[in-house]
Order: structure tokens, then sequence, then C-alpha cells
């Protein structure tokens, strides 16, 4: 029993011989306590992972819950048909698109930038200080941030809008959280908010790998600090700002769910819809299960697509793909 | 972090002496505008902590205060006694509890098998969760699945679907792989099965990577909003973030006619004091928080 029991270390160290080749019943029974640990994992992925995978069918039906997946009639293409046809494609890709663009224009450089001041900071203390406070907002919720907006940007008792209100001189009211063309620059800011203090992590810890020997050369050959910065500082992190930048065009279809429902109401709805929110509000709401279903699975496949494209693009580059 | 930013602060500006006028105008100003990065960080959690503790005619009155003139707790108070709020404080609690232990011994006891490189099956089953990272069913195929289960509106729905974080899964599984095998094989040789090994000798190893993860899902669980949004209708099971979301948002009122009805009602101190009390665990444990998933951070780049 003690020779069974005992998994064969020597074996898999040797490597000489591939243990896949086991056959099926004695790898079962020799490894039966890690094949008993895999399965209540193996349950989970199957139920909560593969069994959504196999409902995506129901994109190709006319769903009805009652008939189920099998007896729900096929329609082929007809949903994707009326997605690409319909009004509601071209919105939900621009309003992506666009979200998207202004994260990368105004959210990405944020926390390099951050990094980078706070790589200048000569004491130490005060460092660890800012750095504690403005982690904070990484650790509350969507909800969190959106009650924060509400209360600060709210018509009737806004903080932040009353005092707008008072420095333009009073006129009309603005009601930031219900105009449409208030809905992208909220989007910008509240991600400015939690996101650029803890997105630094990754950098600083780039720029704490620099070899002090560089700056220290750089000295020797006359450079003044601003020039240390270019020439050391700068490169120093390049690589890291190439990586972030690949991960984050991988996933460009993904905004935060919670993050643009909470902010979404019926009056900027127009602007405000993503492929996500629209799935939830055509699919769950509203009960069109099929066609939300399909527009689903375009955002997952286009997404798949993005991701390898990108880690593709990035080994073109010379760069470490992330798989 | 704090070792971590001590290194920084020693490798990164080692002992560099600058006098230059030019030099010393930008030092002044970049403490200057990081203290101010600082502040507008912490000041909109001021104001609502403040808030809290101010009277209705003072939130209504003055445009802005870090401390109230009359400090009063009848918001608290009021809160306290409310059977409603009460009630979603409580389920947030124990949701978090049983779901942070439920996916920390799920993704543990899955990870450990994963690591071994001589399992048979293994590298299937590797691909399988790591192709679940990029591609899934999406929201509705899923709520479909939950609604099968029978698990809307009971709080399963709140943990189940979440249990297994399949990056954090890989993470867990590489950690494993670089434990020395000497002492597993010590214990093996000893007439220890794999379940006695994982229990008796990795996971006591593991255990400061234990409490990064725990502290990973009792996060992400404390602040979801998605998952009751799609599962949970009924308004007596609501959760901490529900109720935050119901009482501040444009249509709040449709939300407080669900509240008990009492003679004393803070409809605006109330947003205010939700806030502060499902802000304030994450608050408290944020030494903790800050150090661990500054560690994670880290740890998930460097498998990437």
């Amino acid at each position: 029993m003690a020779t069974d029991l005992a998994p064969p270390a020597t074996k898999a160290a040797s490597k000489d011989k591939r243990p896949d080749r086991l056959p099926v019943r004695t790898a079962l029974l020799r490894y039966r306590w890690l094949y008993l640990m895999l399965i209540p994992g193996l349950v989970y992925f199957a139920l909560f992972k593969y069994l959504p995978m196999y409902g995506l069918t129901i994109a190709f039906q006319d769903f009805v819950p009652f008939l189920g997946y099998s007896g729900s009639p096929w329609v082929g293409f007809k949903h994707f048909e009326n997605l690409f046809t319909g009004p509601d494609f071209g919105r939900l890709l621009f309003n992506t698109l666009f979200l998207a663009l202004l994260t990368a224009v105004f959210v990405f450089p944020a926390p390099i930038i951050v990094a980078l001041l706070l790589n200048e900071l000569r004491i130490g203390v005060y460092k660890r200080f800012v750095q504690s406070l403005i982690y904070i907002p990484h650790f509350l919720s969507w909800t969190i941030v959106f009650s924060l907006t509400y209360l600060l940007f709210s018509v009737d008792f806004g903080l932040v809008a009353g005092w707008i209100h008072s420095l333009t001189g009073g006129g009309a009211k603005v009601d930031y959280l219900a105009q449409p063309e208030w809905f992208r620059p909220l989007v910008i800011l509240q991600l400015l908010w939690k996101t650029s203090g803890w997105g630094t992590i990754i950098y600083l810890a780039a720029l704490a790998g620099v070899d002090p020997n560089l700056y220290e050369a750089a000295r020797m050959d006359g450079a003044g600090r601003r020039r240390q910065f270019w020439h050391v500082t700068l490169p120093a992190i390049r690589p890291t700002i190439v990586v972030m930048a690949i991960l984050t065009s991988g996933n460009l279809l993904d905004q935060s769910f919670e993050q643009i429902w909470l902010l979404t109401n019926s009056l900027n709805r127009s602007v405000a819809d993503v492929f996500d929110t629209f799935v939830y509000y055509v699919g769950v709401q509203q009960g069109g299960y099929s066609y939300a279903t399909a527009v689903g699975l375009f955002k997952g496949v286009a997404g798949v697509i993005l991701i390898f494209g990108c880690n593709w693009l990035a080994k073109r580059l010379g760069q470490r793909g992330l798989f | 972090m704090s070792t971590q930013t001590a290194e920084t602060t020693a490798k990164a500006s080692p002992v560099r002496h600058y006098s230059s006028l030019g030099s010393r105008v930008f030092d002044t100003l970049n403490v200057i505008l990081l203290g101010g990065l600082a502040l507008i960080t912490v000041l909109p959690l001021f104001y609502v902590l403040a808030g809290s503790f101010a009277t209705e005619g003072e939130i209504s009155a003055r445009p802005f205060f870090l401390w109230p003139e009359n400090f009063v707790t009848s918001t608290y108070a009021f809160v306290f006694a409310n059977d409603t709020l009460l009630r979603a404080m409580l389920t947030t609690i124990v949701v978090t509890a049983v779901g942070t232990v439920l996916q920390v011994t799920l993704t543990f006891t899955m990870a450990y098998p994963l690591a071994k490189r001589y399992l048979p099956g293994r590298t299937l089953m590797l691909n399988l969760v790591i192709f679940t990272l990029v591609f899934g069913g999406g929201i509705v195929p899923t709520y479909l699945v939950v609604r099968d289960l029978g698990l809307l509106d009971s709080y399963w729905a709140l943990i189940l679907p979440l249990a297994i974080n399949p990056f954090y899964l890989i993470i867990v599984k590489s950690f494993f792989q670089e434990l020395p095998q000497a002492l597993e094989e010590a214990a093996r040789i000893d007439g220890c099965n794999e379940i006695g090994v994982f229990f008796k000798i990795v996971l006591p190893l593991s255990k400061p990577i234990i409490a990064t993860f725990s502290l990973f899902y009792a996060v992400a669980i404390w602040n979801d909003y998605m998952s009751p949004l799609l599962y949970i209708n009924d308004n007596q099971k609501w959760t901490l973030q529900v109720l935050v979301r119901q009482l501040t948002s444009p249509d709040a009122a449709n939300a407080i006619g669900s509240l008990d009805s009492v003679a004393f009602f803070p409809a605006e101190g109330l947003k205010f004091a939700v806030v502060v009390i499902a802000t304030l665990p994450i608050l408290c444990f944020y030494p903790f928080l800050q150090k661990h998933f500054s560690k994670g951070v880290l740890i998930g780049s460097v498998k990437e």
C-alpha cells in the first residue's frame, strides 16, 4: 500500500517517461487523492464557466425558457443580422470605442506621471504618506465611487456642482448626472480618482529596479537632474509602459460594468450604453435572452481576437508577449 | 508596502544632492502637487464622514465642512435602529465571511494538484482554466445557469458563481510549484497521503499567500454590486452595496419609501452615513490591504 500511495517522485524527476502515457486506471488509482482534490474545482468550472459557454447556443435560437436549450427553435444568424443592421450596434461600438479612446488619452498616462513625480520625492516619509492616501480609492467599490460622485455633483445639493454654479456666476443649474454631455467626463473623472494612485505601483516597482550605478555613471558624465530623468529614469520604465499599453488595448472593449451601469439613467442612456450594460438591460431586465446573448457573444469573440492580436503585435515589436 | 517603499526610496534616489535653484523649485512644486493630489483623494471621504455627523439642516445650509457645527449621532442612531439597514449589514458581513472561506478553500485545493507536473491530464485542465481568462459565456448565459440552479434570490448566488477566480488560481498554482519539494517527499515517505501532505506541510508554508488571497476575495465580495444586481430581487436580501446605491441615487425616493417608516427620518444624513458604513470596514483593514495587495500586484505581474 505504501508504494501505491507514494507518487513516483523519482519518475517525475527523471522525466524519461511521459507520465501521460500511464493507463487511465493506473493513473486514477495512483493519484486518487490529487484527483479527489480537483473535483470541487472542476465542478465549479463546469457549472459556472463551461455550462454558460454551452448556453451561448441560444444566440442562434429564439430562446424560450419554458422550452429550454434543446426545445427552443433554431434561427441561425437572425439575431446577429438584427444586431449589425439595426441601430444598436453602431451606437454601442461608438460609445465603447470613444470611452476607450478617452481612457487611453487621459487615464492611462496618469499613474505614469504620478509615479515619476513620486520617484523624484526626496523625503521618504512624505512619499509613503502620499502613497498611502492615493491608494485608498482602489479598495472602494464602484457603488461608493458613484455615491461620492452623486454627493458632489447632484443638482440639488452637490458640493462641487454648487461651487461651479457660484463660480460661474449663477444661471441655470447643470444636472451633471443626467445630461448626456457630462456622462463621459464623469466616467473619466471617476477612473482618474479611483485608479491613478494604485496604478503607480507597477511603475514604482520598475523604477525601484533601476541600478543606482546608472545614475552614478550619468552624473560622472555630467548629466544633470533633467538629463538623468530623460536618459535613465524614463528608459527604465519604457518596457512596463509598453506591456501595460498592450494589456489595456487587449481589454479595450471591457469597460467596468458596475461603473457604467451606476452612472447610466434614462436621460443619458444614448451615450452611456456599452456592450455589457446593453446586454444586461436587454437580456436580464427585458428578457430578450437570445438577442442579448448574441450581442455578448460578438463582444466576447471580438475581445479574444483583440487580446491575441495585441499579443502578436507585442511580439512583433520585440516585446515579451503576455503568453 | 512599507518595506518595498523603503527599498524604492533607498535604491531609486541614492543620495542625490541638487542645489541648483531650478531643482529646488521643482522639488517644492512637486511636494505641493503630490500633497494636493493626496488631498483631492481623501477630501470627499472626509466630507462624507463629517456629513454623517451633521444635522439635516446643516447639510442643506452649508456648502462644505469638514467638522459639523452641531456634532450629532442621530443619523447613526436611526441606522442602528432600522431593520432594513441592520439586515443589509449583517447579510454583507456573513456573505463576505462565508464566501471568502469557501473561495480560498476551493482555490487552494484545486491549485495544489494542478501544481504537480507529473499528474496525468494536468495540462488539459490548466488549459481549460486559462481559456476562461480570455473567453466566457457572458452575462445572460451565466444568469440562466444561476436561475436554472434555483439560486435566484439566494445568498449562494453572491458566492458560488465567483467561487474561483481563475487568475488567482494560476498564481497560487505557480506559488505551490516554487515550494521546496523535499519536505513534501519526506512526509510521503513517512506514509502521508497527498491530502495529509497538503494540510500538514503545504498549507502551513502558505500562510502569507493565504492571507493575501483571503483579502483579495473578501474585498471583492464586500464590494460586489453586479451579483446582487443580477441575482437578488428581494429587498429583504439586499447587501450594503445595493442599499448604498438605492439611497444615493437620483431616484432614491423609491428606496426610502421601502424603509420602515419612523417619525424621525434623516433623509440627507442617511446618504452620508450609509457610504461611511460601507467604507469603514475597508478603511479599518486598510494597512493590511495595502501591504498584501501591492504584494499581489507584483506577484501577478511577475508571473505574466
